[in-house]
């Protein structure tokens, strides 16, 4: 059971919430306190839009342990428009072909429960084509 | 009993105006064709099939996912900061947990915690309405500025039962605010409640039982008949002075035929009947039908809302359209956007993301 840790991630997990730099602007994700471009200290949040693209994928057929139900699934780094890239999964696909540059936007779905049906759900950000005209 | 509802204040209407700041709905994007259900189950008999096809929560969906992006386009368009938002209320037959409310993780997620009021409602599928009612209230009173009320499910039928045919995933979130900020004003509410029997669930039950026919003239036609005759005549208004009309929508007939018993047209309820398309999305199917008129809805037009919940009740909203709704409802996307935006699945990938298929 990791409960504490599940609990500490939330809001990055749940928003894209991370932070930005007060010294140069940069915006950092996941949060870190410390700015990784200037070393200064950064602990102001800041509320990513959602919005990117992706800058690389690949399909996962072996999938780690709590990740069965879903496979097989797309694993992206996604380019985020404020420019950090995060590690996520890519969601409601359909039928539709991924491939790097596709603009896809947040969502915050279901990523895998905790101690089978008796522990939390976890839930966090995945991406999906972005909808918005 | 008291009858002259033109005299006796039977209307639930707060102190201070009420009204839709903002609104958001959500259709998840997987459809399964009642043919599907048909093909599997009665030999292939397409005939007579309640609904042409339902929509199914992806494997990562729940009514907590689900309300969180609803509220998110509620937000979007009421365009107010979420620490104004001081309750948070999900009404709903299928949260996620039996013992930890689904509104403290939406709460969280669109940045509104800690200082609100939180919890999950159930009341079959009236349990969205009777959150807003609540909500209507909360604000009404001046207690809170602004309150989250949302009906949301991803209901489950037995297999093979008439339920599987319609039992649908989606819904709607409204924020509640004064009415002079409003897209649509709650002129007022009524509400028809009685213990009926027509369909329920008990603790520990996968699926839920319902009374075959007497769920329909005695549950559905006799709340919803009763709420909307009433909230008329305490209104001293006909259905002719409404410009839609939007009940609870199980399958494609019933809204249709009580539409026609309180006087309204096909013309006031084609808008917002989405059951067809979409299935019965319980808590959400009333309250999405109002999004999807809030969405084309002109100033000044009026909406007359039914809801039913099994068990028994229903809640009526008497609403107008106010000038705001033209500058707000293209700040989040639109209930058809969603309706649009499809993938028709068969009954084995159906089984399969609704995690139907033991793995261990």
């Amino acid at each position: 059971m990791e409960v504490p840790r599940h609990w500490r991630l939330k809001k990055q997990r749940y928003a894209l919430v991370g932070e930005v730099c007060p010294h140069c602007s940069s915006k950092i994700f996941p949060p870190r306190d410390v700015c990784p471009y200037c070393g200064g200290e950064a602990k102001t949040q800041f509320s990513f839009s959602g919005r990117g693209q992706v800058y690389s994928f690949t399909q996962m057929t072996n999938v780690p342990t709590g990740y069965e139900q879903s496979a097989p699934y797309t694993m992206a780094l996604v380019q985020l428009e404020e420019g950090p890239v995060v590690t996520a999964q890519l969601t409601d696909l359909g039928e539709q072909h991924v491939e790097i540059g596709m603009p896809v936007e947040m969502v915050t779905r279901k990523i895998r429960t905790d101690m089978d049906d008796r522990g939390i759900i976890i839930y966090g950000y995945k991406f999906r084509p972005v909808m918005q005209a | 009993m008291m009858n002259d509802y033109a005299t006796d204040p039977i209307l639930l209407k707060p102190r201070n105006p009420v009204g839709i700041l903002g609104y958001g709905a959500y259709v998840p994007r997987y459809r399964l064709p009642a043919t599907e259900v048909a093909r599997l189950w009665k030999g292939g008999d397409g005939e007579g099939l309640p609904i042409k096809e339902k929509a199914v929560p992806g494997f990562d969906e729940d009514t907590i996912t689900m309300s969180i992006e609803a509220s998110r386009n509620a937000l979007k368009r009421a365009a107010i900061d979420p620490k104004d938002i001081r309750a948070v209320w999900i009404g709903s037959e299928s949260h996620p947990y039996a013992v930890k409310p689904s509104s403290t993780i939406v709460g969280e997620a669109i940045g509104c915690s800690p200082h609100i009021q939180a919890g999950d409602w159930e009341f079959a599928c009236k349990a969205g309405t009777e959150a807003m009612v609540a909500a209507i209230g909360f604000v009404g009173s001046g207690m809170a500025k602004y309150a989250l009320a949302i009906g949301m499910d991803t209901a489950q039928g037995r297999p093979g039962d008439a339920l599987e045919y319609t039992a649908a995933a989606g819904g709607a979130a409204f924020i509640l605010s004064p009415a002079e900020e409003a897209v649509a004003t709650i002129n007022a509410t009524f509400s028809y409640v009685t213990d009926t029997p027509d369909f329920w669930r008990r603790p520990q039950q996968n699926y839920p039982e319902h009374g075959q026919r007497f769920t329909g003239d005695p549950a559905y036609f006799k709340h919803i008949t009763e709420a909307g005759k009433h909230m008329m005549q305490a209104m001293n208004t006909t259905a002719a002075d409404y410009k839609y009309a939007v009940f609870h929508q199980p399958n494609t007939k019933f809204p249709q035929r009580v539409a026609g018993l309180l006087g309204f047209s096909k013309e006031q309820y084609k808008t917002g009947l989405l059951s067809p398309v979409i299935g019965n999305t319980y808590a959400g199917a009333a309250i999405i039908g109002l999004t999807a008129i809030l969405d084309e809805a002109e100033p000044g037009d009026r909406i007359l809302l039914v809801s039913f919940g099994s068990g028994a009740g229903s809640d009526a909203m008497d609403i107008t359209v106010t000038d705001r709704i033209l500058e707000r409802r293209d700040k989040a996307l639109k209930t058809q956007d969603y309706i649009a935006r499809r993938t028709e699945i068969d009954y084995a990938t159906y089984t399969r993301m609704r995690g139907t298929l033991t793995m261990r």
